[in-house]
């Protein structure tokens, strides 16, 4: 360690402002304070800090993702076996190694790109590269369905951390969450390889598909009428979908991590699945077409519900960030995703839209419970004046 | 009536080090010193040069803006040095005490008998006006205000702070004679605030004032949110705050007519051999009081004051204004492979991100390192947890930060000061400079607003 150190020391002088390998500062520091918590002492206000810093809250969220991501990969695999009819002379390894291969090259552009643009817009602005990408460029893949082309998944990053988010000043700054940037770029700007029942699962090689698989999600079977759902496999995460949300188990493996450390928002989590969980049984009372009959639980195991619940919905910088906000946003979360997905046969997902639209109005939340603060104080002491 | 809080915001730092309950008297200190910087807005002018003798309770230097303001001497002697930083700016006045104790007269008086103006005139010139504090703002109050009542915490919260009962069980007189005079300079009422230890001790036992009940972890024994409880600030509302040591220096001068600022504090702190009080003056140079008594295996930060709020000083400096407590901890100046990675077993820790969270008694030995870099506002819902008020700190630093003074009013800017939030500092994913930021909108809102 101590070599690795004395590089890092070493080299620190050649990236300084007005040395030569200036341009190469935001990366020297990033691998730097990766590698060692530094040796800067407080110079002001309190002379002990704890120990969490954005580093740690990332890596635990980095941590709570990968039982999704794992599952997802054995899902792929699955998935491709059970396409081809043969599930039961495939071993799981050989399903799990299948899905890692797919799925490897996918994060591995994810990050790269990323990563890049990260590197370059602190390496502009004069900032230490803030660690909210190791978060979305991670969760970006898991959003994706296992056939989009790479380049796709390159270009919808950029998109992403470009427009979702330094554009706003970098992480902390941004309105919407730059994962579901990424999704929505896609999903409206190449609608052909986004949708359909021919992306979710791959199928290079598969003539025909054996009897059984039709390779739709649930939501457009649902739309289309067709309505037996496997809950058992819906909730292991054995059904066709995007790379990480099938698997209601393992997002809930991650969302036992997110709220034993305290790092994820449990009010948000809880608030979505009550909003889905209200609008599911409205819709089960009201129901005019088998759709709208399945069970509401059903709803929320199906699909990227939990996955957007968990992960997505308590992003702590796109979602509104007061106590009672957070109820409010994530009911709403809920109540809209189920909505968009039951009653809009054009959009057979309504998790992403109603995220990024209660991302839209987290502020204005926000902006009335704050002024509910104000009066109440207000009237506490009286500002005579 | 007393009423009893019961605040559930807050948090108990567990440092090592806590000072035992033994009373030593401190090594006479070769200076003493004023320093001007304690007072955030003070523009100090000196009333004295270097080389003049003086006596205890003269003036060393004034309020440029207020000039009744007196800081005076705590001992006879010469005053050694006037030591300057940057633009000249004065950092400490230094007095050598010359051993003769000579006190300058004031009034011998029983303060139930004085008029409110004599009482104003006997602290503005014996120097024991600065003491009192005024919020909103934190700052040196002003002479000629009336304030609507005046609040005392009789508990520090703050990590290793001294007990309060132990430094001045003793001084039960003082203290009365103390409290006697303040309620001369209010129509209000003198709040007193218990923590529920102090049942029986030397506070529940003083007459004419009203106390109540805090209880709960830090900041519950800050002033601040003492008041935000007992009687909230409004817009042009004046409350005063002082610390009970203060109290006993005005009961001591009304009682002799002298300025006796000698007081009790606490060398507390990991890397201090053995923590425990010592019986010194107000002033002192640590030097003297240091030196033999901490471990020296690291490098070392002296704080005088707490971990929260003290300020950093060299072994060779002065004790604060107002501290009653000493605090070394390690610098903690090295680098940690992959330290924000680690399982975190022996990481203490006001979030549960870390395993040290399993061990809910045990006392860790913390160092002022940042273990991380500044970022944005990225978590929300954290510095709520660390203040008991109705109080949204993150908006109000962000209306601070955008220097927006009707938002920094409607969101309470009036009713903390910096060590109601040092805690969300401590406590900040994004190591955020909470205090330097509440300052910083603070001296916007004096100069706005007057």
């Amino acid at each position: 360690m101590k070599a690795l150190r004395n590089f890092f020391e070493k080299t620190k002088p050649y990236v300084q402002k007005g040395a030569k390998y200036h341009w190469l500062h935001s990366t020297h520091d990033a691998f730097f304070t990766l590698a060692f918590v530094q040796k800067d002492t407080s110079k002001s206000g309190t002379h002990i800090h704890d120990y969490i810093d954005m580093k740690r809250t990332m890596g635990l969220v980095v941590l709570s993702v990968i039982p999704a991501l794992l599952m997802g990969m054995y899902n792929i695999g699955y998935q491709h076996y059970g396409a081809l009819g043969q599930l039961a002379t495939t071993g799981f390894w050989s399903m799990f190694l299948f899905g890692l291969l797919k799925v490897l090259p996918v994060i591995i552009v994810s990050y790269v790109v990323g990563l890049s643009i990260e590197f370059i817009f602190a390496q502009f602005r004069g900032h230490e590269v803030n660690e909210g990408f190791l978060v979305t460029g991670i969760l970006i893949p898991m959003v994706m369905p296992i056939n989009t082309p790479l380049w796709m998944v390159g270009v919808a990053t950029a998109f992403s951390v470009i427009f979702g988010k330094e554009i706003f000043g970098g992480t902390g700054m941004n309105i919407w969450n730059p994962a579901l940037v990424a999704r929505a770029f896609l999903f409206f700007a190449y609608p052909a390889e986004m949708s359909g029942d021919s992306v979710w699962i791959s199928a290079d090689g598969v003539q025909k598909m054996a009897d059984g698989f039709t390779g739709a999600t649930p939501m457009a079977e649902g739309v289309a009428g067709h309505t037996s759902i496997n809950a058992w496999h819906a909730f292991v995460g054995l059904i066709p979908g995007s790379i990480g949300e099938t698997s209601t188990l393992a997002i809930l493996i991650g969302a036992a991590i997110l709220i034993i450390t305290g790092i994820g928002s449990w009010r948000i989590m809880l608030a979505t699945v009550l909003g889905g969980s209200f609008m599911g049984i409205l819709l089960n009372i009201f129901a005019v077409n088998p759709f709208m009959a399945i069970p509401f639980w059903q709803q929320l195991i199906i699909g990227g519900f939990a996955f957007g619940a968990i992960f997505m919905a308590t992003d702590p910088v796109s979602a509104a960030q007061t106590t009672k906000g957070k109820w409010i946003y994530g009911f709403l979360i809920g109540v809209l995703a189920i909505l968009i997905r039951v009653l809009n046969p054009a959009y057979p997902e309504g998790m992403m839209l109603a995220i990024l639209l209660m991302n839209t109005f987290a502020p204005l939340i926000d902006h009335y419970v704050v002024q509910g603060n104000i009066k109440r104080r207000l009237k506490r002491a009286p500002q005579s004046a | 009536m007393s009423k009893h809080f019961k605040l559930k915001r807050g948090f108990n730092i567990r440092l090592k080090g806590a000072a035992e309950a033994v009373l030593e008297d401190a090594p006479a200190p070769k200076t003493v010193a004023l320093k001007p910087t304690d007072f955030p807005g003070l523009t100090p002018k000196l009333s004295v040069k270097a080389d003049t003798q003086i006596k205890a309770g003269e003036a060393l230097f004034f309020d440029k803006y207020n000039p009744e303001i007196l800081f005076t001497s705590p001992t006879s002697g010469t005053v050694s040095a006037v030591n300057r930083g940057e633009r000249r700016k004065i950092l400490e006045i230094v007095v050598e005490p010359d051993g003769k104790k000579e006190f300058v007269e004031f009034t011998k008086a029983d303060p139930s008998k004085l008029s409110r103006d004599e009482i104003r005139e006997q602290l503005l010139s014996s120097g024991l006006w600065p003491f009192i504090k005024q919020r909103p703002y934190g700052i040196i109050a002003k002479p000629n205000v009336v304030p609507k009542h005046i609040v005392i915490s009789a508990f520090d919260s703050a990590p290793l702070a001294p007990d309060y009962e132990f430094l001045f069980s003793k001084e039960k007189s003082a203290l009365q004679t103390g409290i006697n005079a303040l309620a001369k300079l209010t129509d209000g009422q003198v709040y007193v605030g218990l923590s529920p230890e102090q049942s029986s001790g030397v506070f529940a036992s003083l007459k004419n004032i009203e106390t109540n009940t805090f209880e709960g972890p830090h900041p519950a024994g800050n002033v601040g949110i003492q008041i935000s409880k007992v009687c909230p600030i409004g817009k042009q509302d004046t409350i005063w705050t002082i610390n009970p040591q203060a109290i006993i220096y005005i009961g001591r001068l009304f009682e002799t007519g002298k300025l006796d600022l000698s007081k009790i504090i606490a060398l507390a702190g990991s890397e201090v051999k053995a923590p425990k009080y010592y019986k010194t003056i107000h002033g002192t140079q640590l030097d003297s009081l240091l030196k033999g008594r901490t471990k020296t295996e690291t490098h070392e930060r002296v704080i005088s004051g707490n971990v929260l709020t003290g300020a950093k000083v060299d072994a060779d400096n002065y004790l604060g204004y107002f501290d009653q407590q000493i605090t070394v901890i390690p610098e903690g100046d090295d680098y940690e492979f992959m330290g924000w990675a680690a399982p975190g077993v022996d990481k203490f820790s006001a979030s549960k991100a870390f395993f040290a969270k399993l061990f809910p008694k045990k006392e860790y030995v913390l160092d002022a390192n940042l273990n991380g870099g500044e970022r944005a506002f990225v978590i929300s819902g954290q510095y709520e947890k660390f203040l008991p008020m109705d109080v949204l700190p993150v908006y109000l630093l962000k209306a601070i930060l955008v220097n927006n003074i009707d938002k920094m009013e409607q969101l309470g800017i009036y009713e903390v000061i910096e060590e109601d939030l040092a805690l969300c500092e401590y406590a900040c994913t994004s190591k955020i400079k909470v205090q330097d930021i509440l300052r910083e909108g603070i001296n916007s809102m004096i100069k706005e607003l007057g």
